[in-house]
């Protein structure tokens, strides 16, 4: 039976639900004119369920509900920097949502609800609760993506995504059921054990194989990509920015969980490591390749995304403590430049312009030096030019896969980060080597909150390239067993 | 006297043929309303193969959620909306040898690893249910509540986000659309709507003595 201390362990969680459920009510008996308030209630929500994951965190790695839900530090690092680019997401989304009249309180509380689900996902000692957490975070993406109904493109990406995503799910369901039906347990860590010892070698790895396809699906790895650029393109920037950031830190929860802790053990390792190795090829070059050719910009942050859970795969390949704290590192790393990354497009678009495309960037140091600057270090952040986060994020999972012996993937993969250079300096060309268009000469809009904060984040960057070193040791202790 | 044993394996098979031709049905008849018909059948004959198992609460469970309500209203949406047929199965011809490979390779892959060929299917252990020499319902109402209590309360959740989704993407609100305010009709008070006029009585028109025709320019000069 479940008890006090159970609940006190979820207790992030479930103060989450609480929050999510009152703000709802609180939308639904207040007048929009003073939607502000819910607004910024949401934003202290995110951080005060942040201080609840930091200061509850225990010692030692605890379990509630019958080994369902597991409170780990790999669980605290990555709620943690879910909370934190969540609540960014909801300070650049504002002035956005607000010119196009989707100002709703239903975006704040699905999202919080996907934020719920990435809790429960990066925590899940179950395969059932991987599975809930999973489809908790997924439903609300698609309704968050449809939010803009008036627009076909945005229905179309919702459409798209819904239905892949229904495939994915199922598939993840049906290797769920393989390895259930060849250990006879749901539980992670008796997984672990059952699958060293199991009569049915076959059986397991055909539900592996099915796992690592959900796996794929979601981190949006190729050749399971298809669905990133369409929903990237098609749905409102403000619900990309969150997909494209806390959502890779839930993906990467679920493949340690779903692949160290249940499939862990050397002898099957080695399996899932060849598997992971392809993918992350495929993403490499599709996601550096196609993103080359690309004009709208929103499509070459969704192919370089792809190229971004490449190197994540990397690390996650070498299946070992450094190479988890690496794939860890460059998550956290991938979903603050992803956030920064959005975060210009949202400063600049406005009422009537979605400033989508990369030609809409032209000579923009001349209207407005200050973002066209912001622009430039998070691309080159996303290049990984030293000394941006990017790059160490980067050294570190190269390194990991050298230590792994897997020196070709390494090679390979710094290979396509220099193609990829092409594209996010393309990008600082058009703003500072280009003539502006004719008519888009006029100021972006200056949201105060979006701005200061905007400016926080991409500075982050520059700084977080000087002192990785704490964050890093965060990471590592994490996976030192 | 028929073996019992042999009795369930002649059932499984049964049940099973009708699930996979029905679910075959699904997929390739060409009236809409006929489809969901076989996918009614489909559940019902997959609910006979969980009765099999020994799991009576699913099996009802799943022909009263899934055949009395979920298909019940599918088939109304169907019959509503005049699907033109042509249009949805324009696809099918034209994928349909890349589908068939696929499945076969898909089908043949899973009979070589699941180890169908080799008779080595097992059964998963004895039910916990009887074991405990209680029901399975009951069984299953201990275990949802205890043993997945946290499960259970997260596919409510998502439940909730189904709702919060459906009213956000459906509810509009249309400008020009009539409708009562339901406060501002109770809280009116009976003077705004009603007002009391004092006035002389006046009689209808044929009660009233009509006034002679010819004389009606003496009756003006009167007073």
């Amino acid at each position: 039976m479940p008890n006090m201390n159970d609940i006190l362990i979820l207790l992030p969680e479930l103060y989450l639900v609480v929050a999510a459920c009152v703000l709802l009510l609180l939308d639904a008996f207040m007048t929009p004119a003073r939607r502000g308030v819910l607004h910024w209630l949401s934003i202290g929500v995110l951080l005060i369920a942040m201080y609840l994951v930091v200061a509850g965190q225990p010692e030692q790695t605890v379990t509630a509900f019958n080994g369902m839900f597991v409170r780990d530090r790999v669980a605290e690092i990555l709620k943690v920097f879910a909370l934190l680019s969540t609540a960014l997401v909801f300070v650049y989304a504002r002035p956005y949502l607000i010119d196009r009249k989707l100002y709703v309180g239903e975006f704040y509380t699905l999202t919080i609800f996907a934020v719920i689900g990435i809790m429960l996902l990066v925590s899940a000692g179950n395969l059932l609760t991987v599975y809930l957490g999973l489809e908790l975070l997924t439903l609300s993406s698609y309704a968050l993506v449809a939010l803009n109904r008036d627009s076909s493109l945005s229905s179309e990406a919702a459409i798209k995504y819904f239905v892949l995503g229904a495939l994915a799910s199922g598939m993840l369901l049906y290797g769920m059921s393989m390895v259930y039906g060849a250990t006879g347990t749901l539980d992670l860590v008796q997984l672990h054990t059952a699958a060293v010892h199991n009569t049915m070698p076959n059986l397991l790895l055909f539900g592996l194989i099915f796992m690592i396809v959900g796996i794929g699906f979601k981190l949006g790895a190729a050749p399971f990509h298809m669905w990133i650029p369409d929903v990237y393109q098609g749905s409102p920037t403000a619900v990309t920015i969150f997909i494209g950031s806390a959502p890779k830190l839930a993906a990467f929860g679920m493949a340690y969980r779903l692949l160290e802790s249940g499939m862990g053990d050397p002898s099957i390792a080695h399996h899932w490591q060849q598997m992971l190795a392809v993918l992350a090829v495929l993403s490499l070059a599709i996601g550096n390749l196609v993103a080359i050719v690309q004009t709208n910009l929103k499509r070459v942050l969704a192919y370089s995304t792809i190229s971004h859970m490449g190197y994540l795969l990397l690390g996650l390949a070498s299946a070992n403590s450094e190479g988890y704290a690496a794939a860890m590192f460059y998550a956290i790393s991938y979903a603050l430049m992803g956030t920064a990354a959005f975060g210009v497009i949202l400063a600049l678009a406005r009422a009537g312009f979605e400033c989508e495309e990369v030609d809409d960037l032209k000579g923009l140091n001349q209207r407005s030096p200050w973002l066209a600057f912001l622009m430039l270090l998070v691309m080159f952040s996303l290049a990984g030019v030293p000394p941006m986060f990017g790059f160490f994020a980067k050294l570190m999972v190269l390194q990991a896969a050298v230590n792994a012996g897997m020196l070709w993937l390494a090679i390979v993969g710094a290979v396509f980060a220099i193609i990829g250079l092409y594209y996010y300096l393309r990008v600082v060309k058009v703003m500072y080597f280009d003539k502006p268009v004719e008519g888009t000469e006029h100021k972006p809009q200056a949201d105060v909150s979006l701005r200061f904060v905007l400016s926080l984040n991409a500075f982050a960057l520059l700084v977080m390239g000087f002192c990785w070193g704490p964050l890093l040791e965060w990471c590592k202790s994490a996976f030192a067993a | 006297m028929i073996d019992p044993q042999l009795f369930q394996l002649i059932c499984f098979y049964a049940f099973g043929a009708v699930t996979v031709g029905a679910a075959l049905g699904v997929i390739s008849l060409r009236n809409t309303v006929h489809a969901v018909l076989s996918l009614v059948l489909t559940f019902f004959s997959t609910a006979c193969i969980w009765l099999l198992a020994e799991a009576e609460f699913l099996a009802i469970a799943l022909i009263v959620v899934y055949v009395g309500a979920v298909m019940v209203l599918f088939l109304f949406v169907v019959m509503m909306l005049d699907i033109e047929q042509e249009k949805v199965r324009e696809g099918f011809i034209r994928y349909l040898p890349v589908g068939i490979i696929v499945a076969l390779i898909m089908l043949g892959e899973m009979v070589a690893l699941i180890g169908v060929r080799a008779m080595h299917a097992q059964t998963m252990g004895e039910n916990p249910a009887t074991a405990m020499g209680v029901s399975n319902t009951e069984w299953l109402g201990n275990a949802l509540y205890t043993q997945f209590l946290l499960p259970f309360e997260i596919a409510a959740l998502i439940l909730t986000v189904g709702v919060v989704a459906a009213v956000a993407l459906t509810l509009r609100h249309r400008g020009g659309a009539r409708h009562q305010s339901a406060s501002q009709q109770v809280s009116v008070n009976p003077r705004d709507r009603v007002r009391l006029v004092k006035m002389a009585t006046e009689y209808p028109a044929s009660v009233q003595p009509a006034p002679a025709q010819p004389s009606a320019g003496d009756q003006e000069t009167k007073p």
